[in-house]
């Protein structure tokens, strides 16, 4: 697929499942430490919002914005995420999808279990990731989460999705 | 709710709100009561003024969008004459859903269950085999609609109700603050077309509707992010603040933070920008508005609660829809300027920052909203206090009763409204 071995795809099915993992476990740091510093995290909001310079969106952060969501996650008085969501999310179906300005290009399906004082909620939909390697390791460079009722009403979602 | 239930101001006649709503309290089963939520639509949904949609939603004749009334699902259309109608989503037939887009542009709806066509004003234009009813224009039907249907500067209001005040009636000084949010764009005029955040709410409307003009959280509620970022939001609603409370009546309420900006005199403040960041907005202001600029560059926008669902937070727009006594749906948008494309992009960055599920503000005021719904589920003390500056308010040179920054005035004038609605008429 793409030319891409069967041990590259390993490194980067490793790579997703760690930075699942981090988000899972409300490993500030370590998740923010993945990103490249043109980074881009977006969770769009609804089927026709195809620009989200100039419609809403659920997120869209730069590399900045990424780092001000997370020091105020870190201030613990983030009340939608304090106490954290109890969190566990499967990825799935992961492929290779081509190369995007040098970086490689990854689809992958998931789905998250949140479960918080206010209930146990189900995440799903279709994740993009840019990965590009840096010194050696991957980085994100880009991350959309699209989910699958992002047309719909959606409860709070405070956590990393 | 059981017939033999003790909680104060339930009796066999009926609820008694004057037991329920006092000056300085209100009582917890407002926020809880099926009966009383089932009231509140006949009532105040469905009777008074509510804010549905803005005409830059459907700015060409056969545009069309998915609105809502509390749990009543509308399309706003505009009729090949410009004119706006709210037509109920349900067939004359056997009452299918007859439109299933969230908005597109057509001047007729088909209902796909029997073929049964309607014109985008809501008349029956055809229904398949017609001889089954004698023949064509045989049925006197058509699409259930919002009987008056009214506009303020693009906010379209509508009400159930066939007679009653004006909109201009319903809205009163609350007019002034779409105004001031109008002056905002060179050309005068306010697009909502930046699209829309749901954000589902396990929690009672009026939580919601008390808290837009609540200046007494953001401190705490916000603290988190005010410090992150060295927002001086915080500071607008400090025990130090010359921002005022005002009640506008009607049920509608401000936080009015002018004065603190009057004092610092520094264009786009109220933004948190300068005006060496937007130039080609603040020049076109200047050429637009002459000598007046100044003053609106300095005042900023409105923060007012527009009774019983409409929330105009400076650069966002936010409307509240009840589904059930503990479940609503907020929906907000970036407000867009007509004439400043440099400003609509940033408030379009800020308020996907800010607002929604995963919004650096809105998250956590949600949050609020879920807790207290589950607090005024408990049994005691049964009462929310409302009482705070009660006894430092005064009345303004409008005859409009305010309070400091802190003070609950809005919440008593949203109260003191509602329990009229709720008592009018029994």
């Amino acid at each position: 697929m793409n030319g891409t071995t069967e041990q590259e795809l390993r490194s980067i099915e490793l790579f997703l499942y760690r930075e699942a993992r981090y988000a899972d476990e409300h490993d500030y740091d370590a998740w923010e430490a993945l990103w490249t510093d043109d980074a881009l995290y977006w969770v769009p909001a609804d089927e026709d919002a195809n620009d989200p310079r100039t419609q809403v969106s659920v997120i869209y952060d730069n590399r900045n914005r990424i780092s001000t969501r997370l020091k105020q996650l870190r201030t613990g008085k983030r009340y939608s995420q304090s106490p954290p969501s109890n969190l566990r999310r499967l990825l799935t179906n992961i492929e290779v999808l081509g190369v995007d300005k040098g970086d490689t290009v990854v689809g992958a399906n998931f789905f998250v279990a949140e479960s918080r004082e206010r209930g146990t909620q189900f995440w799903a939909g279709r994740v993009t990731y840019h990965l590009r390697i840096v010194d050696g390791e991957f980085r994100m460079s880009y991350k959309k989460v699209k989910l699958v009722d992002s047309d719909r009403a959606l409860p709070t979602m405070a956590f990393l999705i | 709710m059981s017939a033999t239930t003790s909680r104060a101001g339930r009796t066999t006649a009926g609820i008694d709100y004057s037991k329920l709503i006092q000056p300085d309290r209100v009582h917890g089963s407002l926020y809880t009561d099926p009966a009383i939520f089932a009231e509140e639509l006949e009532r105040i949904w469905y009777q008074g003024w509510v804010y549905v949609g803005h005409t830059s939603e459907v700015p060409e004749p056969g545009d069309y969008v998915r609105k809502s009334i509390g749990p009543q699902d509308l399309v706003m259309t505009r009729d090949k004459d410009g004119q706006v109608h709210l037509l109920l989503n349900r067939c004359a037939h056997r009452g299918n859903l007859v439109c299933e887009d969230a908005r597109g542009n057509s001047n007729s709806f088909r209902c796909p269950y029997h073929g049964w066509t309607y014109r985008n004003n809501g008349q029956l234009l055809g229904y398949p085999y017609n001889q089954g009813y004698g023949g064509k224009g045989k049925l006197d039907l058509a699409m259930g609609s919002v009987p008056r249907v009214e506009s303020y500067r693009g906010f379209v209001f509508g009400s159930f109700a066939h007679d009653g005040p004006s909109l201009a009636e319903h809205l009163g000084p609350a007019a002034g603050e779409i105004d001031r949010l109008a002056a905002l764009s060179p050309e005068g005029e306010i697009e909502l077309n930046a699209g829309w955040l749901k954000h589902r709410t396990r929690a009672n409307w009026k939580l919601l509707a008390e808290n837009e003009t609540d200046g007494y959280h953001p401190q705490f509620v916000h603290g988190s992010i005010f410090s992150v970022t060295g927002s001086p939001i915080g500071a607008l609603y400090s025990d130090k603040s010359t921002a005022v409370t005002r009640n506008l009546g009607h049920g509608h309420s401000e936080n009015d933070l002018r004065p603190e900006f009057r004092n610092f005199a520094e264009p786009m403040r109220w933004f948190g920008t300068t005006e060496s960041r937007v130039p080609e907005y603040v020049a076109a202001m200047r050429a637009a508005y002459g000598d007046d600029a100044e003053r609106i560059l300095i005042e900023g926008a409105p923060h007012v609660m527009i009774f019983p669902n409409l929330f105009i937070a400076e650069i966002q727009v936010f409307v509240i829809q009840p589904i059930a006594v503990n479940e609503c749906i907020q929906h907000a948008t970036a407000v867009q300027l007509r004439g400043a494309p440099e400003l609509n992009k940033r408030m379009v960055s800020q308020s996907i920052g800010s607002v929604g599920p995963a919004g650096m503000l809105l998250a956590d005021d949600t949050e609020m909203y879920e807790r207290n719904q589950h607090g005024v589920e408990q049994l005691r003390p049964e009462w929310l206090d409302l009482s705070r500056g009660m006894k430092r308010e005064r009345v303004d040179e409008r005859g409009l009763t305010i309070g400091t920054a802190t003070d609950e005035t809005g919440m008593r004038g949203f109260w003191s409204n509602y329990k009229q609605l709720m008592e009018e008429g029994r």
